[in-house]
């Protein structure tokens, strides 16, 4: 059973052609990575499968399902952490996910406490959002992705900026979730190491095309032996330069 | 309470309440610095048991002035210059003390523009020649008392003149400032606590996060509208409290009437503030947009003076203004004892802007 389905989707934005008639489908339960350069067209993708941006032409169906005819449905059952979140600074950990919590009529204060601890939240409960650190902003933000149990999660670049240490934390949330086998997840970065780590399959994507997709075994060969290496074979650039990324490698 | 605690409207409306109140500058701006305004204006303009005059004298030859002064003046000081000054007494127009200060031309030309004094005295071949804008106000009453006061030194209104004091309510300057204040505190109050909100909002992509919900987006506005009408509501009650016990000003008029009329104003610049900020995400636009609305209505409303000041032909368009419409209805409950029926066309005038602008808001609304 196909959890989204995306076919020959093409957005533009003024003369720039973002996304240029991508298809790609992702079955229930799958962890999937779309990884590219900043400007690959990753968010804008993500973003139309997310229902926040309509595509110019081409179709995308979540659960077999329209944005159009079912978008109220449709926001029930997914969960999503955009890229760069904020949220009110002067509201605590848990008067936000009540708040957030209240949009999908979860009136349960045991799944609150749930999201917190399963990202390490505990502590910072009480803490005002503009007192908490980078990290603690992301883990707060996917705390608030989880709320209501997603069917679908979406990530976008949701460890850009943070240190090596903040990063773990959250795949490590992000393996317990995989374990559980109960949601499908679209991760889109710019991290190869993040990709390998945490995903079934992996989508290459540049300048608003599929380069090429697969298991990170059936992607590898003897001239790419990483997914750096594949990428400058691909596209005859790096993928990221990012010292904190090399201090892991 | 309990029956509405999780649900979206209740919530929203709740942690828009905690971040206001969070937030000290809000509470400045909207509680203390209202009540600073009336106290310092009403102090101002309403306590003066006597007015004080400067007058410039320029003429360098003794002059029927110096006369006059050597009878009914004494030797004084006036913000530091040495000073003629004559105290004339009046138990009905009130006290006067002139000043006259004598002083080199180009140093009381300095003096009247920087507002210092109102009118210069010089003299031609000995007679006395008055020099002072003839547009203002201030100028011309100096000149009036001054000039008539030389003719007849010991004359005063009690012992001839037919004036007969108002001591009504309502007539006083605090009277007509107080009910300006509230009218205007809502107005900025809902523009930079609904408008710049939603803008600073919609910049940091807080507006989108919340639209990836299934929040009902009527909802959010709805919600931040209730929660500065209620902000709105506070502020007025303590400055109309602190008014009624510092400078005794009453409500003359219908009590329902005047929150009637009060709630249709929050509706309509609720509506205004939704309309101005639907659609940009750039918070320097945005605080332009807002003093585009406010900065024209805060001169033109008759806020802090008359707008029967401005010329005839604008009167028409100035009453047209929201803010007038709202500090008209306002001062007539306050100080003429108005009713229902004097509210009904600005109330319902406001009501329909309100709404009109709310529609049309939320159908240009941007969310991201």
């Amino acid at each position: 059973m196909l959890q989204i389905e995306v076919s020959k989707v093409v957005k533009s934005f003024k003369d720039v052609q973002a996304v240029k008639g991508i298809s790609l489908a992702i079955a229930r339960g799958e962890f999937v990575a779309l990884l590219g350069p900043n400007g690959a067209g990753k968010t804008t993708l993500v973003e139309m499968m997310e229902g926040l941006q309509k595509p110019d032409s081409g179709e995308i169906l979540i659960e077999g399902k329209r944005w159009k005819q079912h978008e109220r449905e449709l926001r029930r059952s997914i969960g999503i952490s955009l890229q760069e979140t904020r949220f009110a600074e002067k509201l605590t950990v848990h008067e936000t996910l009540k708040l957030f919590a209240s949009f999908f009529a979860i009136d349960d204060e045991e799944r609150i406490g749930e999201v917190i601890a399963l990202t390490g939240l505990e502590a910072k409960s009480k803490s005002r959002v503009g007192t908490l650190s980078g990290g603690q902003k992301q883990r707060l933000a996917l705390a608030v992705a989880l709320l209501n149990r997603p069917r679908t999660l979406f990530l976008d670049e949701p460890t850009t900026g943070l240190d090596p240490h903040s990063r773990l934390d959250l795949w490590n949330i992000l393996h317990e979730l995989k374990t559980k086998g109960e949601t499908t997840l679209i991760l889109t970065t710019h991290y190869m190491e993040e990709a390998e780590t945490l995903c079934d399959r992996i989508i290459i994507i540049d300048e608003g095309q599929i380069l090429k997709e697969g298991r990170l075994a059936d992607l590898l060969d003897e001239r790419s032996r990483n997914l750096d290496e594949l990428f400058i074979n691909l596209t005859g650039k790096k993928l990221s330069d990012d010292p904190s990324l090399i201090s892991q490698q | 309470m309990k029956r509405f605690r999780g649900q979206q409207l209740f919530e929203l409306i709740r942690t828009f309440w905690l971040e206001t109140i969070r937030e000290p500058e809000t509470l400045f701006w909207g509680i203390v610095f209202p009540v600073l305004i009336s106290i310092g204006l009403g102090l101002a303009f309403t306590q003066k048991s006597e007015e004080k005059f400067q007058v410039l004298v320029i003429s360098e030859r003794p002059t029927e002035l110096d006369s006059v002064l050597a009878i009914y003046g004494r030797a004084g000081e006036y913000k530091g210059r040495p000073a003629q000054v004559w105290r004339v007494t009046d138990k009905v127009l009130g006290n006067a003390e002139f000043n006259f200060v004598r002083s080199d031309l180009r140093s009381a030309i300095v003096s009247l523009k920087r507002g210092e004094a109102d009118v210069m005295i010089g003299d031609t071949l000995g007679a006395l020649r008055y020099h002072f804008d003839p547009h203002n106000s201030q100028a011309q009453l100096v000149y009036m008392k001054l000039s008539a006061m030389l003719k007849s030194p010991s004359v005063r209104t009690e012992d001839s003149s037919p004036v007969e004091p108002i001591t009504l309510k309502g007539v006083r300057y605090i009277d007509f400032l107080i009910p300006g204040l509230i009218a205007f505190g809502l107005m900025g109050s809902m523009m930079w606590g609904v408008s710049y909100t939603i803008i600073e909002r919609r910049s940091q992509k807080l507006l989108r996060r919340m639209v990836a919900t299934p929040m009902r987006k009527s909802n959010y506005l709805i919600s931040l509208m209730a929660v500065r009408t209620f902000m709105n509501i506070i502020e007025a009650l303590i400055l109309i409290a602190f008014a009624a016990l510092i400078f005794g000003i009453t409500v003359q008029g219908n009590i329902a009437a005047l929150i009637t009329l009060y709630m249709a104003g929050n509706l309509a610049f609720a509506g205004i503030a939704i309309l101005i900020s639907s659609r940009t995400h750039k918070t320097e636009v945005g605080t332009g947009l807002i003093n585009l609305v406010q900065m024209p209505m805060m001169i033109l409303s008759g806020i802090f003076f008359s707008y029967h000041n401005f010329p005839d032909w604008s009167i028409g368009f100035i009453r047209l203004l929201p803010l007038t419409a709202m500090a008209d209805g306002i001062r007539s409950i306050f100080n003429e004892g108005a009713g229902w029926m004097e509210i009904l066309s600005p109330t319902l005038a406001l009501s329909v802007l309100g709404v009109s602008c709310f529609i049309i808001g939320m159908k240009r609304f941007k969310w991201y």
